[in-house]
């Protein structure tokens, strides 16, 4: 067992792992933060995305000692007072269904317009490609996203 | 027309703050403490074997291995329809991935390692996977004690055989109709497997507590039927259901694939071996393609009469489906989709055979659509082929033979009111039907197609829901029901049901997830039935509700209960104008008088529904006499292609798709259904492509090779066009629409591709790859069919 220290959600934590631990079970397990979801374990389907470091990365194909020192960000730490405009943006498209892939859209979401707060539809699709979901149809996600950019402008 | 407040408004959904925020929390989400356990699976290296000997002895020695089960410890048969599965296999194995036994360790690791050390001698047996070949007299038999399985009474086994059922429908004299035809078309049309991938694999957590009460939290569709099922192939060690507890937390996406039981009933049975500790099951992506359910595939052979005006005069079908080795559920596919198989079609002479076969693939089962999108393939392909070959517009043909309210179907009962024409009328207008395009670019080619559906529940006829309601301090309510919220938004519309009778606005109310020692009855949350059975439930729950509260004041108040009315959360009175009692002050600690006494108490409603004019007394040589279905939701559907003529790859410029929902409770939530079922469908004619070896093994059981859509596989646009013909017994006039939205996608671009470039392909899947064989090889017809591998 090694212990590892990073920031999660803006708060210093701890845990020991085992070298072979993986990220996704770390996260979920030793440190409770369940919106992450896992689905392949291949990195095929974006359900376990978080931030780490600002940057997308699925947490099922990472290992936990690999975040020793680094940040990262789930949606928990989204979630804390108020929801982003984002996550509002979402509720009020309806946008999601049975809610599996959310968790993992919205942090691929929040890094897209993190580094580009202006997208058009296909950088949208082109940055959330890597999450799957097999209910919406994409469309009521996409719808969703873009209008987070408009009224961001518009409170502008 | 009646003024709705909630009904028919786009409410936001009631899920989706706990979904965006993480909160939602979902089986495997649940932290079960330090006893927890974790079994891994002994699976079946091989598709049909006997088995010889099981060592247990190696994986029992390893430290953390609490115990290792085999077929010995639980020798039950189980099934919904037809008791044909076995909860781990007893002296045979039937399709690669089966489970065989299990290891309980207090890690998953300790499991993972223990499971390898399990021995296995297994005497091979010659495995079948092609449905037809399965038929042959000199074929290899799967069940041999098929004659003695328990079963339901409309499922028609032949023992000796692999035939689990056979549904036979005859209507008129198709011999005859054909005789009276102008122009007869007759093919053959093959669909292969599919599988559902929802984002979340399957789980249940099983816990047999100390004082002998068994719970289990499942991803599950159907913890009333889980639970049946459970109580029934546990029957010998004394469960009662209520000693039973099914848990169903957010489930992660079910498309069919959570219905009924799978593998569920491994962590009921394993938790009963180590109590008081919780048993988690949890599939890995690969189990989850083999060991679950699968859609079956299907070999169709169709033959359809019409005259030179376009009237269809016969329609004769043969159907063999591959079920893989239990059909306990699969039957019903087979069944319900045979005996609705020529489509919404008015027509007066039809024979239908329609088999259920056991294979050595995985097991199959209940997919959205259920059946019908198999049959919507070949039938819309067939009936876009007739009209044009005798010369007549498709939308005309189908205009002219498509089925109106009363007409009877294929099997006698009389069809109910419906939207089909204006389907068809909107979603041609929307295409711009009969408007050639032409690609600019020359190694391109657009084409367009259409289609009709339909579709009914497929529920045994005495399929039944309840609803109980609350109210809180407050004027709030807590629904509780049974139906599962999968994503299509039943939280939702059953509080816009409860709000609509109650007046009390839907941030008001929360719908609960099942639990089976809390909510009361509901079958199982498949068939697209749960809007119009638990709707009707909820309503006339609060509809209980409403005249309590009416007794209420007027057991106070002496108001002619009559002459009250709900508004905005309020009693009111026609007669007395100014009088007016918030809901808040008196639904939980009542009203008081004069006298300084009380009048009411906690108000609380109950409502239960379930049809009765249904019945499955039809007569087994031509299932006519029985009314099986309760009611048809019809839709049509439409999509404009470019097809690269050198690749074979087809693009999507417009998909089109209209569904009569009756009434649209929530029309966002229809809309969104629409978007997300026509993908789903045009996934599994594009692209998804399963493929085995040819020793039944998958080739591709995971995202990488089995490719469902991404965001960058969407149409360019897709327009959903909600059609309303209510339906008499519905909730507000509401019918199902879930399932419904897949089925067109296939023969829509089936018969796109045929308008785009001349070739008719009449197996699924459509790939680039098939295209751009047929292009090169100049074959105008494709009948490749690449699911299995051959050496």
């Amino acid at each position: 067992m090694k212990k590892i220290s990073f920031i999660l959600n803006g708060e210093k934590r701890n845990a020991y792992v085992e070298p072979n631990d993986l990220l996704v079970d770390v996260l979920r397990e030793k440190l409770g933060m369940y919106s992450i979801k896992y689905a392949c374990g291949r990195g095929d389907c974006g359900a376990c995305t978080v931030l780490l470091n600002g940057k997308g990365v699925r947490s099922c194909i990472i290992l936990a000692i690999e975040a020793d020192g680094q940040e990262i960000l789930t949606v928990e730490g989204l979630s804390k007072d108020k929801l982003t405009s984002l996550q509002e943006s979402f509720i009020d498209h309806s946008s999601f269904q049975c809610g599996f892939c959310a968790p993992g859209i919205i942090m691929s979401a929040t890094e897209l317009l993190n580094k580009n707060p202006n997208p058009t539809e296909e950088e949208v699709k082109e940055g959330l490609s890597g999450n799957l979901c097999r209910c919406t149809g994409y469309t009521p996600i996409i719808e969703a996203v873009l209008d987070v950019e408009k009224r961001d402008v518009d409170k502008k | 027309m009646e003024e709705f407040k909630f009904i028919g408004k786009s409410v936001k959904r009631l899920d989706e703050r706990e979904k965006v925020t993480g909160a939602a929390k979902y089986v495997d989400d649940i932290n079960f403490g330090p006893n927890l356990l974790y079994a891994e699976i002994i699976e079946s290296p091989h598709p049909h074997a006997l088995i010889k000997s099981i060592d247990t002895s190696e994986a029992e020695k390893m430290e953390g291995v609490v115990k290792v089960v085999t077929g010995k410890d639980f020798p039950y048969k189980f099934g919904l329809y037809m008791k044909d599965r076995y909860i781990f296999a007893q002296d045979r194995v039937r399709f690669i991935g089966e489970q065989v036994a299990a290891v309980i360790a207090r890690d998953p690791r300790t499991a993972q390692k223990a499971a390898k050390l399990v021995k296995v001698e297994y005497e091979l047996l010659q495995p079948v996977f092609d449905p037809i070949e399965a038929l042959k007299e000199d074929t290899v038999i799967i069940h041999p004690d098929l004659e003695n399985y328990p079963h339901v009474p409309w499922f028609f086994p032949k023992g000796g055989t692999n035939i689990t059922h056979r549904l036979k429908l005859r209507k008129g004299n198709a011999e005859k109709g054909f005789k009276d035809a102008d122009f007869i078309l007759e093919d053959t049309y093959r669909v292969p497997r599919y599988a559902h991938c929802c984002l979340e694999t399957h789980i249940a957590v099983g816990l047999l507590d100390y004082s002998g009460r068994l719970t289990v939290w499942a991803s599950t569709q159907s913890p009333y039927t889980q639970r049946n099922l459970f109580a029934d192939a546990l029957a010998p060690l004394g469960f009662s259901h209520k000693d039973i507890r099914v848990i169903a937390p957010f489930v992660g996406g079910g498309f069919g694939g959570k219905a009924g039981v799978t593998m569920e009933i491994i962590a009921a049975a394993l938790a009963t071996t180590v109590k008081g500790h919780p048993v988690k099951v949890m599939w890995r992506r690969d189990q989850e393609f083999y060991n679950t359910y699968m859609r079956q595939q299907v070999v169709t052979k169709i033959k359809v009469g019409v005259k030179k005006d376009g009237t269809i005069t016969a329609f004769e079908m043969a159907n063999y489906w591959d079920a893989g080795p239990y059909a306990e559920y699969g039957a019903n596919v087979v069944n319900a989709s045979g005996l609705s198989a020529t489509g919404p079609y008015r027509i007066p002479n039809v024979s239908i055979d329609s088999y259920c076969i056991y294979t050595n693939l995985p097991a199959a089962g209940p997919y959205r659509g259920f059946g019908y999108s198999e049959m919507s393939f070949s039938v819309e392909s067939h009936m876009t082929r007739i009209a044009n070959a005798i010369g007549m517009d498709q939308a005309e043909f189908r205009r002219k033979n498509g089925i109106k309210e009363g007409d009877p179907v294929a099997y006698g009962a009389p069809m109910n009111p419906n939207g089909l024409l204006e389907a068809i009328d909107k979603v041609a207008d929307e295409i711009e039907w009969g408007k050639k395009e032409e690609s600019k670019d020359p190694n391109k080619a657009i084409g367009k197609g259409l289609s009709i559906f339909w579709k009914a529940p497929a529920m045994p006829p005495n399929v039944t829901t309840s609803a109980f309601i609350k109210f809180n301090e407050d004027g709030s309510l807590n629904i509780l029901v049974s139906g599962m919220e999968l994503g299509q938004g039943y939280l939702t519309v059953m509080a816009q049901v409860a709000a609509e009778i109650l007046t009390v606005p839907i941030e008001k109310i929360r719908v609960e997830l099942p639990d089976t020692d809390r909510n009361p009855y509901h079958w199982q949350t498949v068939a697209s039935h749960v809007t119009w059975a638990s709707g009707n439930a909820v309503k006339r729950a609060a509809l209980e509700m409403r005249d309590k509260i009416f007794e209420v004041v007027h057991a106070a108040y002496h108001y002619d209960k009559d002459s009250l009315y709900l508004e905005d959360e309020k009693v009111k009175c026609k007669l007395h104008l100014s009088f007016e009692l918030p809901l808040r002050d008196f639904v939980i600690n009542g009203i008081q008088t004069e006298d300084g006494t009380y009048r009411g108490g906690a108000i609380v409603g109950s409502g239960a529904f379930m049809p009765e004019f249904t019945s499955a007394k039809q007569d087994p040589e031509t299932s006519q006499g029985g009314h099986p279905n309760v009611h048809y939701t019809v839709g049509a559907g439409a999509v404009k292609i470019e097809v690269d003529k050198q690749t074979g790859k087809i693009r999507i410029l417009k998909a089109v798709e209209a569904v009569d929902a009756g009434k649209a409770i929530n029309p966002r939530n229809v809309e969104h259904q629409i978007i997300g079922g026509l993908l789903q469908g045009l996934a599994t004619v594009l692209y998804e492509d399963m493929r085995f070896d040819e020793n039944g093994k998958i080739l591709n059981p995971n995202f990488t090779d089995y490719k469902i859509p991404t965001f960058l596989d969407i149409p360019d646009e897709v327009v959903p066009i909600i059609v309303e013909v209510p339906q008499p017994d519905g909730p507000f006039g509401a019918r199902g629409i879930a399932e419904h939205t897949m089925i067109p996608a296939a023969p829509i671009i089936a018969n796109a591709v045929e308008d785009a470039i001349g070739i008719r392909v009449k197996t699924m899947p459509i790939t680039a790859e098939k295209i751009a064989m047929a292009i090169a090889n100049n074959k105008k017809e494709v009948t490749d069919f690449l699911m299995i591998m051959k050496k």
